[in-house]
């Protein structure tokens, strides 16, 4: 099993959106390493004709009827949003167009 | 030198529920004020879970079923992990492996002649909220977020690479939105963005040369700038080939004032979109009974009614078009046969393409189609006239009318007597000598002139046939 | 009065305020007074209704006063909670109060909806105290991880309570509430009822709605109680089951009303005889304590000594499940956190510059260590090319874990007994620096919630004075079952000494303060 470079590390925190410092790519470098090492060792464990489990309790899917309920006020929505325009949330622009449904 | 496009279709559309995918919120109406139409589940607040709208899974079923895809025995819902202000979690919850329709196909008809579509999936889908920009007095830039639209159900359909120039992309694109407004999955106004449409384009030398590099349009605001914005953008590959450069892998936008594409993102790092299976949601069971349920309620689709139009009925390709066009059209022609089966179809078609559908445009309400077809039925057998049926017609998409009654009541029925017309015919000639000299001098017009005047003098009841016959027999006396 | 009503249980609170014996308010009066007196030193408490919870405590003794006038049978037929003091987990969302869940990303956070079981509790009467400390997102097992304080194990003021529902652990430990909610995504509930010495059931995946309940693993949380006897568990485990609409997970199986009356004394104590269990050798690994084994080891033979068979089975992917729930559990948190972006709620840094610099600020400086280990993990075993190989690879291993357990019930076994932490409470920072050694902590409860079923830990014994628990772990939806083990096995050692011996820190609690 290979192990982690920095590169990797860093590109991983960007994929989940975590700014962090020197350090501490440093610190998760190792610590993820370490973690990985206990991971390896499933590749041992014969899954050749197991089937994935998702979940492992699994009910049978309840489907709602299309029914409306009452939705929050505004104020309830809103209550919490750090930056707010009138009615609006609000967040600095997005400059760079960088995904998409 | 050539180039053959090489053309697959992505379509986005809103479904036709009461209520958002996986919360109870309802659909945001035209006009709502922003952030009205929000719960936890749809504005990801800490802690709140996902429940399926039953009514969307049956919509996406029906059109699986109706263009002959196959759904699974088990289904699911993944979520695919992307951060954008617009997606409340996160993550969106859609369909990687196990779309609730697969491999169907529709077909379409072009300039060229007919042919098939092959659709590869259909999923469903959540919405993202919507995004407004802002210039602040001070320069800077904000996006403002209303979530009302976030989880709103998404019908996704995606089509084989099949489709070679923008005639048949649109053709394809209008015959969806055809079946998914007969069958009631979707109400898929493009104009409000219930319908969206996005285009894969790639040039090949040859039908038998691997695929190029393909570029991604966007912003296609109309049937109409579709298949424009497609030609464009093939010509402008073909121009970039053609001069020995290379396609780049982009996302371009359609100009509708230019009619140009334009770069709206180059490509960046493929997106990595962590899919894997919805844990807050159990696997979908899809039973062939509730299945067999939902194909047996699927009404007659598009292609099959056409094709019965011109076989059974005798109409033109063109009169069945017309009407299956607009399943509200549609939906009056076929109560209006069956209120009265000898009707001669014909002019029952000519009525609801004509007058029908130039007032529904208009926003009219729908006539009473027994009373629709009482009226059709009085013009067949000649009871009343044209003018008179026309005035009936515009009075009965207002007021409820009795048919039967008012043309007695009111004594509209048609003067086909040729004692009575003689004698108005008489009066009216005595009365425009001038029009006379004109006829004399050899002016036809001056007949439509006397009919018209005939017409008048009988309270619009005349035979307008008759009265044009008898004039110009009186004429040449 | 006021000490004896604190070390009072739900039950015995209930049968008092219905017989006028004490009211409601006295006892949320002596509950108050000892948070004030002891949370500076003990640390379980992130927020307190005190304002709100007096006044729903007079409301809950004018009902009681009412139905005491129609006579006993109106008394009865009173909520099974009512008047009960209880404390949250602070990932619990109440409307109107704050829900941090531990981390400093949620810091102000005020909920505008209720948790299903927020609802639930209301409904049967129980009066919210507060809301307890955690660690972050309940990703840690000392509660050390969490962003606002320490909670200290009221046995020694030097030991971690266990995690992540340490402060509600040591909230029901130290006397502060007769009940609390705690969540188990990988032993949060049943290792902090170990290390401190109480009962914490883990109920059955889907058993309690998770509707409300701030996600850190979809497919492995689970909310239950903890209390201070299996009784009481089980009348709060009453309270907070069933099916619920809005969680699509939920079963749709009945609560069983048999929670209400579950058998106490001799009669729990004689249902032993006949119970099979089954006893896992790969649960008593190297590096178990010692101390830890021998009350285990005690208590099984107890069990045996009643009249129950004891045989020892093999589940062999045990090995397997620390790795595989390492994968499962932080791929679904690192989706379930992605929602923490500052945009619609919480601590943001968003503002500056450009959009990805708000996100990467606010993430990277808003979730703490322990979370962003597991976000990186959990995005690591997700990303392009490494799925199969870790995310896909562990929901095979979690089947074969499934299946083990499995096994164990078509053999006919009541109930799996076996060790709920292999040590007892360690020191503050023992772990730390040490993510595996941490993450071992949970070996002896992971695989249960690997499988979805139900266990619980019930005090079995003291190791070098600290609290050991005994594990039981049943078949799906057999709660009832265990807590009626559970009782039995109560019945059975009331008499040992260690059963006397209450937390000994306690009374230090209070002079620091
Ligand atoms: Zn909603």
């Amino acid at each position: 099993m290979s192990k982690l470079t920095r590169a990797e590390v860093e590109k991983v925190a960007a994929l989940a959106r975590l700014g962090l410092t020197s350090e501490e790519v440093e610190a998760l470098q190792g610590d993820l390493n370490l973690i990985l090492e206990q991971w390896a060792r499933l590749a041992e464990v014969d899954t050749s004709s197991v089937p994935a489990s998702a979940q492992t309790i699994v009910q049978v899917m309840p489907l709602r009827d299309d029914t409306p309920s009452p939705s929050l006020s505004v104020d309830a929505a809103l209550q919490n949003a750090p930056a707010r325009s009138g009615d609006f949330v609000r967040v600095q622009a997005i400059l760079s167009e960088e995904a998409d449904g | 030198m050539s180039w053959e496009a090489v053309i697959g279709i992505e379509i986005h559309v809103q479904l036709r529920t009461a209520t958002k995918m996986f919360c109870p919120c309802a659909i945001p109406a035209e006009g709502d004020a922003p952030n009205t139409r929000t719960c936890p589940t749809c504005l990801g607040l800490p802690g709140a879970l996902p429940v399926p709208n039953r009514t969307a899974i049956e919509k996406v079923l029906a059109v699986g079923a109706a263009i002959g895809a196959k759904s699974p025995a088990t289904t699911r819902w993944d979520r695919k992990n992307y951060f954008y202000p617009d997606l409340p979690k996160g993550y969106q919850i859609s369909q990687l492996d196990l779309p609730l329709a697969e491999h169907g196909s529709i077909a379409v008809t072009t300039s060229a002649g007919s042919g098939s579509v092959r659709i590869r999936r259909a999923h469903l889908e959540e919405d993202t909220a919507r995004l407004r920009h802002e210039k602040g007095a001070d320069g800077t830039r904000a996006s403002l977020i209303d979530y009302n639209r976030s989880g709103v159900a998404l019908l996704e359909i995606v089509t084989e690479p099949d489709i070679r120039d923008g005639e048949t992309a649109r053709r394809y694109a209008e015959e969806l939105r055809l079946l998914l407004r007969t069958i009631g999955a979707a109400d898929a106004e493009m104009e409000n963005g219930q319908l969206r449409v996005e285009a894969n384009i790639s040039l090949r030398p040859s039908s038998d040369a691997p695929f190029g590099t393909r570029v991604e349009v966007k912003n296609m605001n109309s049937f109409r700038s579709v298949e424009r914005a497609i030609a464009y953008e093939a010509s402008r590959q073909a121009e970039v080939l053609d001069a020995g450069g290379t396609i780049t892998q982009e996302t371009r936008g359609w100009d509708e004032g230019s009619e140009t594409t334009y770069t709206m993102r180059a490509k960046e790092d493929s997106h990595d979109y962590r899919y894997f299976p919805e844990p807050d949601l159990p696997p979908l069971d899809i039973d062939p009974a509730w299945l067999a349920a939902i194909v047996a309620g699927l009404p007659e689709l598009p292609g099959t009614r056409r094709a019965r139009y011109v076989s059974e009925l005798g109409l033109t390709e063109y009169d069945a078009s017309v009407l299956v066009a607009e399943p509200r059209a549609a939906a009056l022609f076929e109560a209006a046969r069956a209120a009265q089966k000898e009707l001669d179809a014909k002019l029952l078609a000519n009525w609801v393409s004509g007058e029908y559908l130039r007032v529904a445009k208009e926003g009219a309400a729908d006539p009473d189609p027994d009373q629709f077809a009482a009226l059709v039925a009085a013009v067949a057998s000649k009871e009343i006239n044209g003018t008179t049926a026309k005035a009936l017609f515009a009075e009965m998409i207002t007021t409820p009318l009795n048919i039967r009654e008012v043309i007695v009541s009111r004594g509209l029925g048609q003067i086909s007597d040729t004692g009575a017309l003689e004698k108005i015919i008489a009066d009216v000639i005595a009365a425009n000598p001038q029009a006379i000299a004109d006829w004399k001098a050899g002016k036809q017009q001056a007949v439509s002139f006397l009919v018209g005047q005939a017409m008048k003098a009988s309270k619009g009841r005349g035979d307008a046939a008759l009265l044009g016959e008898l004039i110009r027999a009186a004429l040449d006396r | 009065m006021s000490a004896e009503l604190r070390r009072a249980t739900a039950a015995q609170l209930r049968a008092g305020f219905g017989s006028g014996a004490f009211t409601s308010l006295e006892v949320v009066d002596a509950l108050l007074g000892a948070i004030a007196q002891e949370d500076a030193a003990l640390g379980a408490w992130l927020h307190l209704r005190t304002g709100e919870v007096r006044g729903e405590a007079q409301r809950a003794d004018d009902a009681y006063a009412a139905a005491r006038a129609s006579g006993a049978e109106a008394v009865r037929a009173l909520a099974p909670l009512l008047g009960v003091p209880i404390a949250l987990k602070d990932l619990v969302n109440m409307v109107g109060t704050p829900t941090t869940a531990g981390s400093k990303i949620l810091e102000g956070y005020i909920s505008p909806y209720d948790a299903t079981i927020t609802t639930k509790l209301k409904a049967a009467g129980a009066l919210i105290l507060g809301k307890t400390n955690m660690d972050e997102f309940a990703m840690g097992s000392s509660t050390e991880f969490s962003a606002y304080r320490r909670t200290v194990n009221p046995w020694d003021r030097e030991r971690v309570p266990g995690g992540s529902s340490g402060g509600s652990a040591s909230a029901v430990a130290a006397l502060h509430a007769p009940l609390s909610i705690g969540s188990d995504t990988g032993g949060s509930i049943r290792q902090p009822a170990s290390l401190t010495g109480i009962t914490g059931l883990k109920p059955t995946y889907g058993r309690v709605s998770r509707y409300g309940i701030v996600a850190f693993a979809s497919s492995l949380d689970q909310i239950g109680p903890f209390a201070r006897s299996a009784q009481d568990a089980a009348l709060m485990l009453h309270a907070i089951a069933g099916s619920d609409p809005r969680d699509a997970t939920s079963s749709a199986l009945p609560v069983d009303a048999a929670l209400l009356t579950l058998p106490q004394g001799d009669q729990a104590a004689s249902a032993i005889k006949g119970k099979r269990f089954a006893l896992p050798k790969e649960y008593f690994v190297a590096g178990m304590e010692p101390g830890v084994e021998a009350a285990v080891r005690a208590a099984v033979a107890a069990l045996q000594s009643a009249g129950a068979v004891i045989d020892e089975v093999s589940l062999p992917t045990t090995e397997h499940a620390l790795a595989t729930y390492y994968i499962v559990a932080p791929a679904e948190a690192s989706a379930n956190l992605a929602r923490y972006d500052g945009i619609r709620y919480g601590a943001s840094k968003h503002g500056g510059g450009d959009l990805l610099d708000g996100y990467l600020a606010t993430r990277g400086r808003g979730f703490g260590p322990e979370v962003r280990r597991r976000i990186m993990l959990g995005t690591y075993a997700l990303s392009a090319g490494f799925y199969d190989a870790y995310y896909l690879k562990a929901q095979k291993v979690r089947t074969l874990i499934a299946r083990d357990f499995d096994r164990i019930w078509s053999a006919g076994y009541d109930a799996i007994v076996a060790p709920a932490s292999p040590s007892v409470a360690w020191k503050f920072g023992a772990k730390m620096s040490d993510p595996v050694a941490m993450y071992l902590a949970d070996a002896c409860t992971i695989p249960t919630n690997m499988a979805g079923l139900p266990g619980l830990s019930t005090p079995c014994g003291l190791s070098e004075g600290l609290p050991v628990g005994l594990q039981l772990i049943g078949a799906p939806w057999s709660e009832t079952g265990l807590l009626s083990i559970a009782a039995g096995y109560e019945a059975l050692t009331a008499d040992a000494p260690w059963r006397a011996q209450e937390p000994t820190d306690l009374a230090a609690l209070g002079g620091a303060a």
